[in-house]
């Protein structure tokens, strides 16, 4: 078995029986027991103990000639030749992290006639660009873009590969880090160098929330991670910053797929997509029927934000699925969101309780939804929203 | 047409509260549950097998009470099931999982498509169903939310997007995973409940299918947990109660300097 208790060194204390997410750990004769049934040698209880009783055995491969991954590496998601915001975002995080590691930051670009790229991404920090330009690329497909990518990072080697947690980047980089065989985190909320040994750090909710891990990939390159929307600040830009520029050519075979996309569809009522709004108006079953969001739309334009939904005004047909906040919908962290008629039950909160400022209204007093809000009125929401909007809106001047 | 569904059981998050005193979750009497993405994946496995014939195999890889699970999902239609457990499986990553439920699949043999959920409730990694797809060669279609048609050799489905949605074609077999949108899951029927009780419950240890032991478990996984944490609790906000007016004007006075920012 991996894990062992030094019973030497167990003195008892109980603690590592609380932080076990499993349950599995018990205390017999004033020592800790592990159950192996309920044992997933998660690790969680070997960094609680603070008198090393508990030891985890691993005897892990290797990445080959590992000292040669070198660089930090942004994935410059991009549809229609426009670069998608959460890049701007990896870029800010990145070069905060090629900096501490003393190495360059790049950015890799895999589409159709996007050259214009370039010039954005190095003023927002990056020092190289790679450019795959392919007719086949112009839409993602997972097949071709992961072999694509695969290629590209076999060929220059980082260390460190961070991509955007989007339907998109989701897709591609499980792909990719099983094709690498390393070690992928997803969701990640912070990224740091450990100043030791300059591992990536990786750090997120772990066991359905309320928790976090850090995590580290020791012994596999390049270390990749996802990160969402609005996690982390998006880089300044400079234009006076100068960077290189370098086409990749790659071979025909590499493009080649077995899936196609027959048509792309936009849907009118998500233009605004919830991942990347600053502000949130979101309703839940205290809305009583669809007609209602229309006051959750104006406040939300008066504020420039977007308009979301619990999973009960969904399940009751009122809201698009694609505006559903929480568990099985989105996650979000805008600046602010306003939870209107939201009771706030752990589905939701999960979706939502990373917001900079949470805002809530609603009738109970009691509505679990009070535990997380920084601000909120207990009322009728349909007396004090449309007080919100036309008070928001003299005092915002718009 | 074979059918395989990937599922996996997980806590029952409904029930997790949150302990004030020590900010960590209280985890005793909290029920085990299927996955909510994966109810969507089974259902829509049992769907397909409505609409083309076949058999709906369902896997997972977990302890030995993940039986319950399988059973479960028998009761809404699954004609089989398969318990991927084994000792050596845990402390099992993304990497190592999805590389050992492909293993499973393999033994399976001759499957024209497997159905994953988008991500589990527990993890929300998303990374296992793509992982499943890439250690098998197969061609994936992510967050699927309805299959147009089957027929060819060929699958036509809808994969929801940021902006809508794609009308994708794939070869098969493929791997697809599936969003809440794709449908509404049945209740369990009489007969699926007679079913599920008696239902063999094929079990597959490592010893059972051909895979190469450095890559499970701990040893295969390259992603460790250094450090587990609890995070600040949110302090306390402040809550207005009252007269609408004067409360709709406090607030707008408290925010929004923050929102002209």
């Amino acid at each position: 078995m991996g894990i062992e208790i030094i019973k030497d060194k167990c003195t008892g204390c109980t603690i590592c029986t609380k932080v076990c997410p499993f349950c599995a750990l018990t205390m017999a004769d004033k020592k800790a027991v592990i159950d192996f049934d309920k044992c997933t040698l998660c690790g969680a209880c070997v960094d609680s103990c603070k008198f090393h009783a508990i030891e985890l055995k691993r005897e892990n491969s290797r990445t080959p000639n590992l000292e040669q991954y070198k660089g930090v590496w942004v994935f410059g998601e991009q549809k229609k030749g426009k670069i998608q915001s959460v890049v701007f975002e990896l870029l800010g995080k990145g070069r905060e992290l090629a900096d501490k590691r003393g190495v360059e930051l790049s950015c890799v670009v895999l589409g159709h006639n996007i050259q214009g790229c370039a010039e954005e991404l190095i003023h927002l920090g990056a020092d190289n660009v790679y450019i795959v330009d392919a007719s086949e690329l112009e839409n993602f497909i997972d097949e071709a873009y992961t072999k694509v990518l695969v290629n590209v990072i076999r060929k220059y080697r980082p260390e460190i590969f961070l991509c955007g947690a989007t339907v998109l980047g989701r897709s591609l980089v499980s792909r990719v880090a099983v094709k690498l065989h390393t070690g992928l985190t997803a969701d990640c909320t912070a990224l740091d160098i450990d100043p030791k040994e300059g591992f990536l750090m990786q750090t997120r909710p772990a066991f359905g929330g309320n928790i976090m891990a850090t995590i580290l990939s020791k012994n596999h390159r390049p270390q990749m991670a996802t990160v969402r929307h609005k996690v982390f600040k998006a880089a300044v830009v400079n234009k006076s910053r100068t960077g290189k520029v370098i086409k990749e050519t790659v071979d025909r075979t590499l493009l080649t797929s077995r899936t196609k996309i027959l048509d792309i569809v936009e849907e009118v009522t998500a233009t605004v997509n919830i991942a990347e709004a600053d502000i949130i108006v979101s309703g839940g079953r205290g809305m009583k029927g669809p007609e209602n969001f229309a006051i959750l739309e104006e406040l939300a334009q008066v504020l420039g934000g977007a308009v979301g939904s619990s999973r009960a005004a969904v399940d009751s047909g009122w809201m698009p699925y694609s505006h559903q906040v929480g568990q099985t919908g989105k996650t979000v962290c805008p600046k602010v969101y306003i939870a209107c008629g939201i009771s706030g039950q752990i589905q939701h909160l999960v979706g939502m309780q990373s917001s900079e400022t949470i805002i809530a209204i609603n009738k109970d007093p009691d509505a679990p939804i009070f535990t997380v809000a920084d601000f909120g009125i207990v009322g009728d929401l349909f007396e004090v929203v449309p007080l919100l909007t036309k008070k928001f809106k003299a005092a915002l001047n718009r | 047409m074979k059918i395989v569904v990937c599922m996996k059981q997980v806590p029952d998050t409904t029930q997790v509260k949150i302990d004030p005193q020590t900010n960590t979750l209280v985890r005793e009497g909290v029920q085990s549950i299927i996955n909510p993405f994966d109810v969507y994946a089974i259902e829509e496995g049992v769907r397909l097998r409505e609409r083309f014939g076949g058999t709906v195999t369902v896997v997972t890889m977990g302890p030995p009470q993940a039986e319950n699970a399988l059973r479960e999902a028998i009761t809404v239609g699954a004609d089989e099931a398969v318990l991927v457990s084994d000792r050596a499986f845990a402390g099992s990553d993304t990497l190592a999982t999805g590389y050992i439920l492909a293993m499973a699949i393999k033994k399976i043999g001759d499957v024209d498509i497997i159905i994953c959920g988008k991500q589990a409730s527990d993890g929300d990694t998303a990374q296992v169903g793509p992982g499943i797809a890439t250690q098998l060669d197969l061609p994936q279609v992510t967050y699927v939310n309805k299959i147009e048609d089957i027929k060819d050799g060929h699958a036509v489905m809808h994969r929801m997007t940021e902006e809508g949605y794609e009308i994708v074609q794939t070869s098969m077999p493929c791997l697809i995973t599936v969003v809440k949108e794709i449908n509404e899951p049945r209740l369990p029927s009489l007969k699926g409940k007679m079913k599920a009780k008696s239902a063999p419950i094929k079990a597959m240890k490592a010893i059972d299918m051909d895979v190469d032991e450095s890559r499970l478990g701990l040893t295969g996984s390259p992603t460790w947990v250094s450090k587990i944490f609890t995070p600040p609790s949110r302090p306390k906000g402040e809550i207005f109660e009252g007269e609408a007016d004067a409360c709709a004007d406090k607030l707008v006075s408290t925010l929004k300097d923050h929102l002209k920012g």
